[in-house]
């Protein structure tokens, strides 16, 4: 497996920021999601980050729910997230963004070890605070998984050194206080949460909620380290009308994301009236 | 020994904590804050419990049960929650919350609500202290409690029907969390039981002890002792973690916790999360719960709306661990009967919540014997059952009442 902090550093030294796509495992069908990895991977997604479907995401807007409906009424399975994983992890370094309980489940050290067989980097974790997170700090270090944990503008100081000591990889920087989805316009306080993250921690910072177009992509990409876009990408599978529209949806909006942070301005980007 | 759980992060043994956004951990620790100080402050509390006794009827009677005694097996004594403001337990917790919200300076409260009585009770608490309220309530729970949509209506409070997941109570949580993340500095989530992240189980629980504690005074005036045992229904846990709280450090004194048996264990039909779920995380703390394989939430039944949630408080994880209290699955028929028989033998009508921990009183009774008293939380009055108790019993042919009703309204506006 590879961390995912060598391909944001390499962006970085290229003077731009990383992309990160995100689309939830088995949506809308296991195989479906595999090829639309492959979209993020065409796209130009620096990193990819695979969602584990869950029956009750709090941090997660209506987009992000529906597709974890549509899996899990689909049928999707724990194990089919390391199917998916070893997909993308062949092109990409790809994490795993979960939801705690159904890790409990499966045996944190049992997942820790199908992640890493599957060649995935690492977890985001966004009900699993460092405090609470002793069994699986131990599983990831003995195996270098990347351990992504959250901050955000309620984030004081001491909790903010806290947490960026116990991520490995980067650190996941919510933009705004609310849920995934898509915004009208970019968050006021991410620079200066970006900016107080920096300042305890050498690791590379991301930033992610309310991300959705290259407008948006292009300014996160100003100040942070990684973009991370979720709901955009969903939404563009959504409404797509199969799975072959869905792969070119996703394909174009990500090579468009994957432009923006880049600073390219080709052709049109678009407003930030998408939702 | 009571006092000292849970321990500073919130942990009951390995059930509790915080399984929660990053985002909600600091608005956690300032609500654990305002808390502690309230409670220490001579001020707030001697409000809350002026509140308490001329806004809520408090303390509630212990009632001595002749007849329904003679027909249990033991002598019962009934801790009239049902007496109380809103009737049923659950306004002492929302008091306290509300005035606790007050002093924080937020001026909108959310809540979310199953059967539509803790919203009822917030929307009441709201009311009375001018607060902002907004109820979260499964689109399916408002279809089915469309009376309680109205009450809470009436109340001043906005009912925000969830469309989301299963379209019940575990989804209106999860739309109140939502909320909550984003509003968080204007808004208190007035949780309505003793499970969710830390600090809400153990302040629920510090909110609700005064069952507990003025049961425990009111047995020393009438017996001379404690009860040989108290029992409460549990769905989340608030009454009977109320109910227990007085009573943990007295050895003598057993508890026992009657959950949802629903169409019983074997059937898969129910809410008997300790009996019958699985240790895991839900709704920000580990306890018992129900799960699938992949530790995704399964639905539950139970005619008890107010039972029907598939966690448990974190407590009472501990309690069953520890062996301090039992758990036990009680059928729906089983607490249809009891409510029938309290209802003929004293005159008094039972939430079917409560008829739970009325129906697990007979086993009791039996392993104890005739000499033994079992104090029971009869944490809420059975008027909003009614429908649900006419057609168990086909009573009265239901759609007659709600024709009537509406018939009434458009005859005599007035």
């Amino acid at each position: 497996m590879t961390s995912v902090g060598p391909a944001i550093r390499a962006a970085r030294s290229q003077g731009r920021a990383a992309l990160v796509g995100y689309l939830p495992a088995g949506f809308p069908t296991v195989d479906g999601s595999i090829a639309l990895m492959g979209a993020l991977v065409d796209g130009g997604a620096d990193v990819v980050e695979v969602g584990l479907p869950y029956s009750d995401p709090v941090m997660d807007g209506p987009t992000v729910q529906a597709a974890a409906e549509t899996a899990l009424a689909a049928g999707s399975r724990t194990t089919d997230v390391f199917r998916v994983v070893e997909s993308a992890a062949e092109h990409v370094p790809t994490l795993v963004m979960t939801y705690w309980n159904p890790v409990e489940r499966y045996g944190v050290e049992r997942f820790a070890a199908h992640l890493a067989a599957a060649g995935g980097a690492g977890l985001i974790t966004p009900d699993l605070i460092p405090d609470e997170a002793a069994e699986w700090i131990a599983a990831a270090d003995s195996r270098s998984l990347d351990k992504v944990f959250l901050v955000a503008p309620s984030t004081g100081p001491e909790r903010l050194q806290l947490t960026a000591r116990h991520c490995r990889g980067f650190v996941y920087a919510t933009a705004v206080m609310g849920v995934t989805g898509a915004r009208a316009s970019t968050s006021s306080a991410a620079p200066e949460l970006v900016r107080r993250t920096r300042e305890v921690t050498d690791l590379p910072v991301g930033v992610g909620l309310g991300v959705s177009t290259g407008v948006q992509a292009a300014e996160v990409a100003a100040y942070a380290d990684a973009v991370i876009v979720g709901s955009a990408l969903v939404r563009a599978v959504l409404d797509a009308t199969d799975l072959a529209a869905a792969v070119m949806s996703v394909t174009s909006l990500t090579s468009e994301l994957a432009g923006a942070v880049r600073g390219e301005r080709r052709g049109e980007l678009r407003g930030p009236a998408r939702s | 020994m009571t006092d000292l759980l849970p321990d500073a992060t919130g942990h009951f043994g390995r059930f509790g904590g915080r399984f929660m956004p990053e985002a909600l951990i600091a608005p956690l620790d300032e609500l654990e804050r305002y808390w502690r100080e309230a409670m220490a402050d001579e001020v707030f509390t001697g409000r809350l419990r002026r509140l308490m006794s001329e806004y809520a009827g408090l303390p509630s009677l212990l009632y001595d049960a002749d007849r329904f005694s003679e027909a249990v097996g033991a002598r019962v004594l009934l801790k009239r929650e049902d007496l109380n403001h809103t009737g049923a337990h659950k306004i002492r917790n929302v008091l306290g919350q509300a005035l606790l919200t007050q002093r924080m300076g937020k001026k909108r409260v959310i809540a979310e609500t199953g059967a539509g009585q803790h919203g009822v009770a917030t929307a009441t608490a709201c009311a009375y202290f001018g607060l902002e309220c907004v109820v979260y309530m499964g689109e399916v729970d408002t279809e089915r409690q469309a009376l309680n949509v109205a009450r809470m209506k009436m109340l001043g409070a906005e009912v925000v029907p969830v469309t989301t997941g299963s379209r019940t109570l575990k989804d209106a949580i999860n739309e109140a969390l939502r909320d909550w993340v984003a509003n968080v500095e204007s808004t208190h989530y007035l949780l309505g039981t003793a499970a969710g992240a830390h600090p809400f189980p153990a302040m629920v629980r510090d909110f609700t002890r005064g069952i507990g504690d003025e049961a425990r005074s009111q047995s020393l005036d009438l017996l001379g002792r404690l009860p040989d045992a108290a029992l409460a229904c549990v769905g989340g846990g608030s009454n009977a973690i109320g109910l227990f709280a007085a009573f943990i450090d007295d050895p003598d004194v057993r508890l026992y916790g009657f959950e949802a048996g629903g169409d019983g264990l074997d059937t898969g039909r129910h809410a008997a999360t300790i009996s019958a779920g699985e240790v895991g995380i839900l709704h920000g703390t580990r306890s018992f719960l129900l799960q699938d394989a992949d530790g995704q939430t399964v639905e539950s039944h139970s005619i008890s709306a107010g039972l029907d949630y598939p966690g448990v408080g974190p407590e009472h994880a501990w309690l069953a661990e520890t062996g301090r209290a039992s758990y036990r699955p009680i059928t729906d028929a089983q607490a249809m009967q009891a409510m029938v028989e309290l209802a003929k033998t004293e005159g008094i009508i039972a939430a079917i919540e409560s008829a739970h921990a009325l129906a697990g009183a007979y086993d009791v009774a039996q392993e104890l014997g005739p000499d033994a008293t079992l104090l029971v939380c009869l944490s809420g009055r059975g008027d909003k059952d009614m429908v649900t108790a006419a057609t168990w019993f086909d009573l009265v042919n239901v759609s007659d009442i709600v024709e009537d009703v509406v018939e009434d309204a458009v005859e005599d506006p007035s």
